[in-house]
């Protein structure tokens, strides 16, 4: 099966603190990944170093086939984060800023308004400003501008934070069948239970480093294991 | 690059026309200080009309700052740096959309300024031997071509200092030593089509538009890597 992200012995220094201290993590497309750990273990720095976003400082990191020593830039079109932060223009309104990030990223129209549809805002909801939206509003918006790239790699990082519980069975959902269409998913959370049950393995990062793992690197069942969710809009 | 720098602008201007800090806040803040210029150089009402050109352009230089403020304050708003390194936008698009909608606003503004120097300052234009039209053509393109060098420079300092955790007081240290020949030859073009002698304006205009271009083709290298660095 082919390889997504491949990270040997991989080290990523912030200033002179190393948040990434030798990362061994090798994940498949169609995997779904859970990475736990405490605060300030390196789960956000992983995620953004699969991003492209930080660094590389010593060993092997090879993301979608793009070595990210040399060129990180490679990476960024194929991957989709949703971060701690949203990524979004206060003000603009929701489709504006869908559809910004979708024109940026090459996306077609069809996917704004399947995004936007998908994620429940479509209607007068699509055209209210950002920062008039509540935490989880915000948090779905993030999630239709994500939709809208289509990524090959999801990189979510604390997913399921600011959402109620009809957003969180809805991002269940889109996750399940993003890996069952071929994407692969790293998700960090630490709602451990209801981000296990979407994983096909857990991995356990402290001090930067991968410090337990589920299965051993076992192969990756075909599907996973939670059952797929209807997601209202996504065909 | 073309498509990106159009989609960036029309975002930034969408902004701008949403969020009304150019207008309600920028603009009075320029009448502001001339009204304030006005105040200060009172007692001699003629110094207020020689020194016109050069009020008018340190108030543009000002608002410069606002404008650049701005502008890279929406993109370190809630991740918006990282959205936009992970976009597919080319650099050099973003360089070009941001610096065009500075510009925008800055030319909106000059008209205020403009409009106001003329009531405040009493400023008119002496046309004796000279052509109406050449010296409405000499301020209008010493204007285009000084705007673009302020909103060349101000990106490209801009997005250096974005990154940093003291933007707002760096942002004026950087900027304003290195817009001093914009500052100069524009007041030199302005004093002189003011003048009714538009001909003694055009060196300096080519002087601004050397500084336009030189700045302008450094953003477009830089501002990739100092998206990245800074």
């Amino acid at each position: 099966m082919e390889t997504v992200v491949h990270l040997r012995a991989a080290v990523t220094l912030l200033g002179r603190f190393p948040a990434l201290a030798g990362v061994d993590l090798d994940v498949a497309r169609g995997e779904v990944v859970l990475v736990a750990g405490p605060n300030g273990a390196g789960k956000s720095t992983l995620l953004r170093v699969c991003a492209g976003l930080l660094p590389v400082s010593a060993g092997e990191a090879v993301v979608l086939g793009h070595d990210l020593r040399v060129d990180p830039r490679g990476v960024r079109r194929r991957v989709g984060l949703l971060g701690h932060a949203t990524g979004l223009y206060d003000d603009l309104s929701v489709v504006d800023n869908v559809r910004f990030w979708a024109r940026a990223n090459g996306a077609r129209p069809a996917d704004v308004d399947e995004a936007l549809e998908t994620m429940g805002l479509a209607g007068r909801l699509a055209k209210v400003e950002v920062h008039r939206l509540s935490a989880g509003q915000r948090r779905r918006t993030a999630l239709a501008v994500l939709l809208a790239r289509r990524p090959e790699l999801w990189l979510l990082d604390e997913p399921h934070a600011g959402l109620d519980a009809a957003g969180r069975d809805l991002l269940d959902g889109l996750v399940t069948r993003a890996a069952l269409a071929g994407a692969t998913v790293l998700l960090s959370s630490h709602e451990l239970d209801r981000a296990a049950a979407l994983a096909h393995r857990r991995v356990t990062i402290a001090g930067g480093r991968i410090a337990a793992r589920s299965d051993g690197d076992a192969a990756p069942p075909a599907a996973p294991t939670r059952a797929a969710v209807e997601v209202p809009g996504v065909p | 690059m073309f498509r990106d720098a159009l989609l960036v602008a029309g975002k930034d201007l969408r902004i701008e026309l949403r969020s009304r800090v150019t207008t309600n806040q920028v603009a009075p803040f320029a009448v502001l200080v001339l009204v304030l210029f006005a105040f200060a150089l009172d007692p001699d009402r003629g110094v207020l009309g020689r020194a016109t050109a050069g009020l008018f352009w340190v108030a543009v230089l000002l608002c410069t700052l606002l404008a650049v403020q701005r502008t890279f304050a929406l993109e370190t708003a809630d991740g918006t740096r990282d959205a936009l390194r992970l976009s597919g936008l080319d650099p050099a698009g973003v360089f070009l959309g941001k610096l065009g909608a500075v510009v925008a606003q800055l030319l909106a503004l000059e008209v205020v300024l403009g409009v106001g120097v003329a009531v405040l300052y009493d400023t008119s234009v002496d046309t004796d031997g000279a052509s109406p039209v050449a010296v409405v053509a000499a301020l209008v393109v010493t204007a285009l071509v000084a705007t673009l060098g302020l909103g060349a420079a101000g990106t490209l300092y801009g997005v250096l200092a974005a990154g940093l955790r003291v933007r707002e007081t760096l942002l004026p240290l950087l900027l304003l030593p290195v817009t001093a020949p914009v500052l100069i030859g524009a007041t030199r073009a302005f004093e002189s089509a003011l003048d009714g002698v538009p001909s003694e304006s055009w060196p300096w205009t080519g002087l601004l538009a050397v500084f336009a271009l030189v700045y302008t083709a450094v953003g477009l290298a830089a501002f990739g890597p100092l998206l990245e660095e800074s």
